[in-house]
């Protein structure tokens, strides 16, 4: 009897659209919901990140607060509230509650978010694990009422499903708030909350972040600066290194003409004569409309492009750190000897722009045994998690740093008492996956992160040697003066010198040895910004911990 | 060769000597706030000249300099707390061997010396600085003067008494007079044709055992290797005080050449400030030669490596080597035989060829000797 009815047909029943959401469901650990602990993590990164990019965007200095409230069973609140221009009513819902619906997608600008999935996948998590819709206030202005919302994601359409709408009253001019209740796993150490948010004030100056943690403790991020980071603009992207299923989808969309035009208007530095070389080179008709293109001609086009000679994109896009604050912020966190940063010129991969910045703090109190501690940023985000899938950590492996002073065995950090940072700034950040933890291995990016990482090298290996040197120096000197009690005794019986005159010989020899050698260069190792209570946060409290644990014994 | 006495400063101004070098060079500079320097001409081969006429290494003009450095500080320091026990020894009458010089540095915490040779550098760079002999300061040396035997009468006196006595070197039977520490003050009487200086005891013990010196006239001296400052001063005195001439036997090897007898007949490098007293321009060498290894076949051994290299060495740097043609023409035999022979190695051909044979036959020939 089955043989007669085709199995397909049976199959074909089951086979179905599978929504964005449904699938994100099933594979929550694509964008950084992999365990609990993560999950809470992910949650108030993503949405700080949207706070920040949103109070940037509008101009307004960002001030974020953070609360996370632990509701025992492994289940916390987060709240996340932002000074930025607030959502328009209408799209509140999609913003929130619709996977890969976002304003940053389609534009080549430099931001924190880029796909706009994160904070619906957050409001996704938290109702998969507790069925709690996500609340969410925003308001756009004094004259404007505040909106309330309470949201579910249908995960079969992947749209958003209102639970509850109202206008309320909101003491605030303008900003968004986010609420939500999920699971999650609260610790401190290298990947938490406290230590995120700590990085993320490190290198964004100009941000106040106030934080409540679970043990009812408020931290307070003081901005350093009034200055908003220069303001990125958006650019079109670069036609070297567009692949072809992108120049198909601007095909697509686009509203221009013919092919001349489309790639003028949808381009950065494409004139009408570059425009008519690319179709020639790519045997093509200038005037050909865009919708008739089909993927052989869009591959030939591909072709053109890569024939075309074509000026670099702009860099003026991109908003670095700059040495500066990133020397300042690492300061501020490491109470090191020695500090240095360095910010490279922009350059070019896959026809985006990006920047590499990259920051060393050297010796102080940092352990010379251990390996080196690497910080890593993406448009001012700290990346936490993936550490050695990241093209940064490849980077770092990939430079000899033995000559540079530091120890290193082969295909591994360098061991020392060092702190690297570095921050790319792009207006698209290559990730290798969705949770945006690691940076694809772009030969362009690692040679870049090499040139920055070798600058800071050199930097350290000349204070080594200059310290080297007067270490060297402050010892032949101790050595010399441990004679000069010698030759006082000695004249002392040579030529009967009393014992003053003994001490004013010895006096007089010091003085001439430090006029012969010239003064003894002192080397600055007192850092007047490191903060100890700053850089406690985040840090593991096991000392705490294990004394707690003695007293309990005792009683 | 005029005959020179040495220079005998009084004690007392040796110490006023060492009290100005202390006052100008040091004191003085550290009050005008300048660094103190002690000078000394450096000793060494490649600071010194060989005239033929002088007839010893003189020093060249380098100096070496200690003052307020890393690498000189600790010597500067040394030097000068030496001259300050220098100083209080000739004041309480008294000496120090070099020995106990070193013992007594224990007391200076880190400007200690760690080995004897330190402070025995140190005290040879004294007499350089001040141009007087180590005897002057209250340094005395440990090591022995060497031994004679033969025909010399050697007037010497009783410590206590100050009377003469006369020592005579024919009576000492299997044993020998030993030469003392300072020697300034012996006289001399003798009527020996020749002074024969003997490298090795064994050899000297072979000769005296049968009265060699009686059957050739001569008196017979006992080196034991390098030739001490007390031995080379003896000879030096014996042989212009009587127009004696001093024939060297030795082994057949570049030490025996360049270190021993270049040493007795010219002096050292290293101890180029006093070689003017402490050297024996008259010696001749006369045995044992490359040329004689071969004429008396004797029994050889291979060149070891420190003697090519010493060999090569005193072509290149040795200023008396580099005087004399026909040395460079011994040694480049030597190096091109590859083989050094001891002067024992007579034996091969009985024990008393060397009295009845060798001996009579070099003797009789000048033209086999080596200047």
């Amino acid at each position: 009897m089955a043989e007669e009815t085709p199995i397909a047909l049976e199959l074909a029943k089951r086979q179905r659209e599978i929504s964005i959401a449904s699938f994100f469901e099933k594979n929550r650990h694509l964008l950084g919901f992999d365990n609990p602990r993560k999950a809470l993590l992910t949650s108030i990164k993503e949405a700080v990140d949207n706070s920040l990019d949103a109070c940037e965007e509008g101009s307004f200095l960002p001030e974020v607060s953070v609360e996370v409230i632990d509701m025992q069973n492994d289940r916390f609140k987060v709240i996340i509230e932002d000074n930025g221009p607030g959502i328009v009513k209408k799209q509140i819902p999609n913003i929130f509650a619709k996977l890969l619906y976002g304003s940053k997608f389609f534009k080549l600008s430099q931001s924190r978010g880029q796909q706009g999935i994160g904070i619906s996948a957050s409001v996704l998590y938290a109702q998969l694990t507790t069925g709690k819709p996500a609340r969410i206030t925003s308001k756009i202005g004094k004259k404007y009422p505040a909106h309330y919302y309470e949201l579910h994601i249908d995960t079969q359409k992947n749209s958003p499903e209102i639970i509850k709408e109202e206008v309320i009253e909101w003491n605030k001019e303008h900003g968004t708030r986010i609420e939500l209740d999920l699971e999650g796993s609260y610790q401190k150490g290298d990947q938490s909350i406290d230590q995120y948010l700590k990085q993320t004030a490190i290198v964004n100056p100009h941000v106040t972040i106030i934080y409540t943690n679970p043990k009812a403790e408020q931290i307070i991020f003081p901005r350093a600066t009034e200055v908003m980071p220069r303001k990125p603009v958006e650019i079109k992207p670069h036609p070297h290194g567009v692949e072809i299923g992108r120049l198909l989808s601007m095909l697509k969309f686009t509203e221009s003409r013919t092919l001349q035009s489309f790639l003028t208007s949808e381009f950065s530095r494409v004139g009408p004569g570059t425009a008519k070389q690319i179709c020639g080179n790519a045997a093509l008709l200038p005037n050909t409309k865009p919708v008739d293109i089909t993927r052989e001609m869009a591959e030939k086009l591909v072709q053109g492009i890569e024939k075309t000679k074509i000026i670099a994109p702009p860099t003026d896009c991109i908003s670095p750190i700059g040495e500066d604050l990133l020397e300042k912020g690492l300061r501020k966190e490491i109470n090191a000897e020695f500090y240095c940063a360095v910010t490279r010129p922009p350059e070019v991969y896959r026809g985006n722009p990006f920047i590499v910045e990259a920051g060393l703090a050297y010796g102080g109190q940092q352990s010379a045994e251990e390996g080196t501690r690497l910080l890593r940023y993406a448009n001012r985000v700290p990346l936490l998690y993936q550490q050695g899938a990241c093209a940064v950590t490849r980077s770092v492996i990939n430079t000899a740093w033995r000559n540079y002073g530091l120890s290193q065995s082969k295909g591994a950090l360098p061991i020392g008492p060092v702190t690297l940072v570095v921050h790319i700034a792009s207006v698209w950040v290559p990730f290798t996956s969705e949770s945006k933890e690691a940076i694809a291995h772009y030969p362009e990016i690692i040679k870049e992160i090499k040139l920055a990482l070798q600058e800071c090298g050199r930097k350290l290996a000349s204070y080594v040697n200059k310290k080297r040197k007067i270490q060297y120096e402050s010892k032949k000197r101790d050595y010399i003066q441990m004679f000069i009690p010698h030759i006082g005794e000695a004249l002392k019986e040579l030529i009967n010198l009393k014992e003053n005159e003994e001490k004013t010989v010895e006096k007089l020899l010091a003085e001439i040895l430090e006029k012969k050698r010239g003064k003894l260069e002192q080397i600055e190792a007192e850092n007047m910004e490191y903060d100890e209570d700053f850089a406690k946060i985040g840090k593991t409290e096991y000392e705490e911990e294990e004394n707690e644990g003695e007293e309990h014994e005792k009683e | 060769m005029r005959v020179k006495s040495m220079k005998k400063s009084k004690q007392s101004d040796v110490a006023q000597k060492i009290v100005s070098i202390a006052e100008n060079d040091v004191y003085l500079k550290i009050k005008k706030k300048k660094a103190p320097e002690l000078n000394m001409p450096l000793r060494a081969l490649s600071n010194v000249k060989y005239d033929p006429k002088e007839g010893f290494f003189e020093l060249l003009g380098k100096m070496k300099e200690r003052t307020l450095t890393a690498s000189t500080i600790k010597t500067f320091a040394q030097t000068l707390r030496m001259m300050a026990h220098a100083k209080g020894i000739i004041e309480s009458d008294d000496i120090t061997t070099k020995r106990e010089m070193y013992y007594i540095s224990k007391n200076w915490a880190e400007a200690a010396f760690t080995e004897q040779p330190e402070s025995d550098t140190v005290m040879d760079d004294m007499e350089a600085m001040m141009m007087v002999n180590r005897e002057q300061l209250g340094f005395i040396p440990e090591e022995k003067g060497g031994e004679i035997a033969g025909k010399l009468i050697v007037i010497d006196r009783d410590p206590d008494t100050g009377k003469e006595i006369r020592i005579d070197c024919t009576k000492f039977g299997s044993g020998a007079y030993s030469i003392p520490i300072t020697v300034e003050h012996l006289k001399f009487e003798t009527n020996a044709k020749f002074i024969l200086a003997i490298e090795t005891a064994g050899m000297f013990q072979r000769l005296l055992k049968h009265n060699y010196w009686k059957k050739a006239n001569c008196i017979l001296a006992s080196m034991g290797g390098v030739p001490t400052r007390a031995c080379r001063r003896f000879l030096r005195r014996l042989s212009d005080d009587k127009k004696l001439p001093v024939y060297v036997f030795a082994d057949g090897d570049p030490y025996a050449y360049f270190n021993i007898y270049r040493t007795l007949k010219v002096g050292s490098g290293n101890a180029a400030h006093i070689n003017e007293y402490f050297c024996v321009p008259e010696a001749k060498f006369l045995g044992v030669t490359p040329q004689d290894i071969i004429d008396y076949k004797l029994p050889s051994h291979p060149l070891k490596d420190i003697d090519i290299k010493r060999g090569k060495d005193a072509i290149k740097n040795d200023p008396f080597v580099r005087h004399y043609k026909e040395w460079q023409k011994a040694i480049n035999q030597m190096m091109q035989m590859k083989v050094r022979a001891e002067q024992q190695a007579l034996a091969k051909w009985g024990l008393n060829y060397v009295m009845d044979e060798y001996l009579p036959k070099k003797l009789n020939k000048p033209d086999t000797w080596l200047p």
